[in-house]
């Protein structure tokens, strides 16, 4: 315990005498509780009450100069690159502070304190001194009880004994404030998850841990040895701290769970690059009355078509799916039903019949969604259509596609079926008027014109489109023509343009 | 099993080792040196190793030497501009992948005939011109007559000219890591090719590379291959610091041995490390479009850009177009993608004629083939 004095001097003199005392107590009891005991950081202490005698005696917090320390090999002067702070942050020890470079060589600067970042000294692409202040730093009230070693003065060897534990191969960042609260607390640092960068263990997340507790430690267990909590306080598996249970026998009652907690933080960003384009055009196709018609599609024949031409196909050097030939069958669909080619004007005074098929794809790529199209779908056979959804793809996934590529489209289909899902409602892409959005192919039982069942290869489709130009009936006398085109392959051939 | 060891190596024993990671597996081998090679060619998770070794490995009392190769890929500095170092359009149509590591120096091409050599040492223990020591004796213990030196700006040179080898080299708080590369049987016109840049659009404060003629060993001599060398340099490595170091193969795939290097491969793949990282720059160029020439003005941060201007003749296309034109650009990121996505769904929601969509369409693609 910290022995009793008696001092006459100014109050703030006073904390800090009384506090200096403290923790020079609390560092011995540091030391010993650590792994390997290090002589030499007495005379650091030592050397660090001076330090602090000599800050501003007005202030309660005491701004810390933080200067660069020596790089190595001679180095006097490098160039400030980047800083990961600006001036009002809050830091801890070890964060980054900045990035600085001499000679080929990358520097990361670490905080010496926790605290606020009062005063940058150097711009971007300015010169730093090495020896010469880089970063003000005002240190927390709290900060006054811990040790504060000025690390790049010892030897790196003592600064990793004192801050790196390896546990069972994992090592628990936390700093030396950290640790001791750990230690008067007889928490073991293994146990606490930490909420900080790089998982590291915050005063937080112990104080957190020491309101979960429910009593003495039982041995650390792996994680999967968490007993299951009765139903009421179910755990969830956000990062909480997970606090070990007592294992009661059975005439004791349950003891009380106590609530994790969750210590997430939200995050924003500005929408921008493919969000902001779905934004921009999915706030225009809000204008436009969409109705849905969904129907149901029986493919068992076309999946026979599509096994006999797939060889074929792959001789020439493309890849067949079924999408050349839904596209192709609405090409023939809009032969006659040309006002789902259509485009509306401003105004709604005017219809536009479009002469060309061009008929988008919604694809997926790992940016977002994109939607280019074949253009004049009406004039390409299904191999050739198959040959160009290649093409497409190829320079969807490789980021490459123009605008001529992504605008001029007249109809568009979504195969949302080929990651999952049967109905959809889909949204129309403005200038146009129609969308079809087509689920998985599954296989279900059907009854055949001989009132047998039989197994199909049924897909569900779903249109959308623009009822101030578009009825219903015309939706689904479209959709009928599809169909039969789909379910009966033959009569495609017939209508082959 | 992932670990493959040749040579003096230690014995593995089963299913004990394979709960460990590789840092308490090479705490448990008890050398003070070991080396070690990467048996992946992809950059990021190679560039992955090299963060996670200081991360998680004590280098206090232990030093690393990890040699390792690439497909071809074009690597920039930490703080470079690769619009400034190097032809993006054409590494795009030859499909080389570009990549920003963490440590300084210049702009470099690696392909198979590089050997890659990076020294993890304590930062106490961080000696530039001792590694390439390392570099230099081994090659003149396989051919004695080989005239290779090490320059003051930590290069080597063959034949007091020709630079095979660039170093860089990155400084944490307690350990360092220095690392080269080695000219042995690159493919000398894609390298002159993808990093040559003649473009003066770019303004900036970066000092861009410095080009120097360069040489394979191999032009030299065609014995010396590169896993030739990379075994001289293993074994020279031994030789200069006194360790008797065992060679392990290292798979950085495995998250299992190297947890988290999964998700540092990841962080080195995002737009927002390898552009976006970028120290901010301008673009000031003028394309030609339908025989109209368009100056085009961009301030670029963080890969971001940020400001937007455009000089177009007012009969050519109305100004209100071309405001909203360069409002959609304003915040987007500098990359041809997402400047084709944007300008596609600004066509999309705003009404034009037939002739100014197609104005619009050719606009567009000259400003991306500056990106």
């Amino acid at each position: 315990m910290a022995t009793v004095i008696t001092v006459r001097a100014p109050f703030a003199f006073m904390r800090r005498l009384v506090s200096a005392r403290l923790h020079r107590h609390c560092c011995s009891k540091l030391q010993a509780a650590c792994f390997v005991s290090r002589p030499h950081s007495y005379s650091l202490i030592a050397g660090q009450q001076h330090r602090f005698f000599r800050t501003s005696y007005v202030a309660a917090r005491p701004v810390l100069q933080f200067k660069l320390s020596d790089i190595g090999e001679g180095i006097m002067e490098v160039t400030v690159k980047e800083w990961y702070v600006k001036e009002g942050d809050k830091v801890s020890q070890f964060d980054s502070i900045c990035e600085v470079q001499s000679d080929k060589a990358s520097v990361t600067i670490t905080s010496r304190y926790d605290g606020i970042i009062r005063k940058l000294y150097y711009d971007v692409d300015s010169i730093a001194l090495v020896g010469k202040p880089l970063v003000d730093i005002e240190t927390d009230a709290g900060q006054v009880e811990g040790p504060q070693e000025d690390v790049v003065e010892t030897p790196a060897m003592s600064q990793e004994e004192h801050t790196h534990q390896e546990i069972k191969g994992h090592k628990t960042q936390a700093t030396p404030a950290v640790r001791r609260l750990a230690i008067e607390n007889n928490i073991k640092l293994s146990e606490v998850v930490g909420t900080g960068k790089d998982g590291r263990i915050l005063k937080e997340d112990i104080l957190n841990f020491i309101a979960g507790q429910t009593g003495a430690i039982l041995p650390p267990a792996p994680f999967q040895e968490i007993r299951p909590p009765p139903p009421a306080a179910a755990a969830p598996s956000a990062p909480a701290a997970k606090p070990k249970e007592k294992m009661t026998p059975p005439s004791v009652p349950t003891p009380a769970i106590p609530k994790p907690v969750f210590t997430g933080k939200d995050h924003t960003e500005p929408i921008k690059g493919f969000q902001k384009a779905m934004v921009k055009t999915m706030s225009a196709a809000l204008k436009i009355p969409h109705f849905g018609f969904k129907d149901e599609v029986d493919l068992s024949q076309l999946v026979r078509l599509r096994s006999e031409l797939k060889g074929l196909a792959e001789s020439r050097g493309v890849k067949l799916s079924y999408m050349p030939f839904f596209i192709k069958a609405a090409s023939l669909g809009l032969l006659h039903f040309p006002i789902l080619n259509s485009s509306l004007d401003e105004n709604c005074t005017n219809i536009t019949y479009k002469a060309a098929h061009n008929i988008g794809l919604a694809m997926d790529t790992n940016q977002g969604l994109l939607v280019p199209n074949v253009k004049n779908v009406q004039m390409l056979s299904v191999f050739e259509l198959a040959v160009e959804l290649n093409r497409l793809q190829t320079l969807g996934a490789a980021g490459q596609l123009g605008t001529a590529d992504l605008t001029g489209g007249t109809f568009t289909l979504s195969n949302i079926g080929s990651i999952g899902g049967t109905y959809a409602k889909p949204v129309i892409l403005p200038p146009e008027v129609a969308i079809g959005a087509l689920g998985k192919i599954q296989v279900l039982p059907r009854f055949n014109h001989k009132g047998e069942v039989v197994k199909a290869h049924i897909m569900n489709v779903s249109w959308s489109a623009d009822h101030r130009i578009i009825d219903g009936a015309t939706m689904c006398r479209f959709s009928n023509l599809w169909r039969s085109y789909l379910e009966n392959p033959a009569s495609m051939v017939l209508d082959l343009k | 099993m992932v670990l493959r060891l040749s040579n003096r190596a230690c014995v593995l024993s089963g299913s004990a080792r394979l709960k460990s990671t590789l840092s308490t597996y090479f705490d448990e081998m008890g050398k003070a040196g070991i080396i070690l090679k990467s048996a992946s060619t992809g950059i990021f998770e190679n560039l992955a190793l090299e963060d996670w070794i200081p991360d998680r490995v004590d280098l206090q009392n232990r030093s690393m030497l990890l040699l390792w190769r690439n497909s071809p890929v074009v690597v920039i500095g930490r703080h470079q501009n690769p619009w400034q170092e190097c032809n993006l359009p054409l590494m795009r149509r030859l499909g080389i992948p570009l990549a920003r590591r963490r440590s300084g120096g210049g702009t470099v091409f690696h392909d198979f005939g590089n050997i890659n050599m990076t020294f993890f040492t304590s930062k106490k223990k961080y000696d530039r011109h001792r590694n390439l020591k390392v570099v230099t004796s081994a090659l003149k213990a396989l051919r004695p007559d080989l005239d290779v030196a090490a320059t003051d700006r930590f290069d080597i040179l063959l034949n007091g000219h020709y630079k095979i080898s660039g170093t860089a080299a990155k400084l944490g708080r307690t350990s360092a890591y220095h690392h080269c590369t080695l000219l042995c049987s690159v493919d000398r016109s894609i390298l002159s090719s993808v990093l040559s840049n003649t473009s003066e659009v770019i303004k900036s404060n970066t000092t861009p590379s410095v080009p120097s003629p360069v040489k394979n060993l191999l032009d030299v001599d065609p014995t010396l291959d590169s896993n030739t060398i990379m075994d001289a340099i293993a074994s020279q490595y031994s030789n200069e610091f006194g360790f008797d170091s065992p060679v392990i193969t290292v798979d950085p795939t495995h998250e299992g041995l190297m947890p988290g290097i999964h998700k540092m491969a990841q962080d080195l793949q995002t737009w927002e490390w390898i552009y976006g990282r970028t120290p901010k720059f301008s673009v000031c160029s003028s394309i030609v479009v339908d025989d109209v020439t368009i100056k085009l003005d961009m301030d670029i941060k963080n890969g971001a850009v940020g400001q937007c201007a455009m000089e177009i003749p007012e009969n050519w296309l109305p100004s209100e177009m071309v405001n909203e034109f360069t409002s959609t650009l304003n915040g987007s990121n500098y990359c041809p993608n997402e400047t084709t996505v944007l300008v596609a769904a600004f066509m999309r929601t705003v009404s034009m004629t037939a002739d100014v969509a197609e104005k619009i369409h050719r606009l567009c693609a000259g400003v991306v083939s500056v990106m």
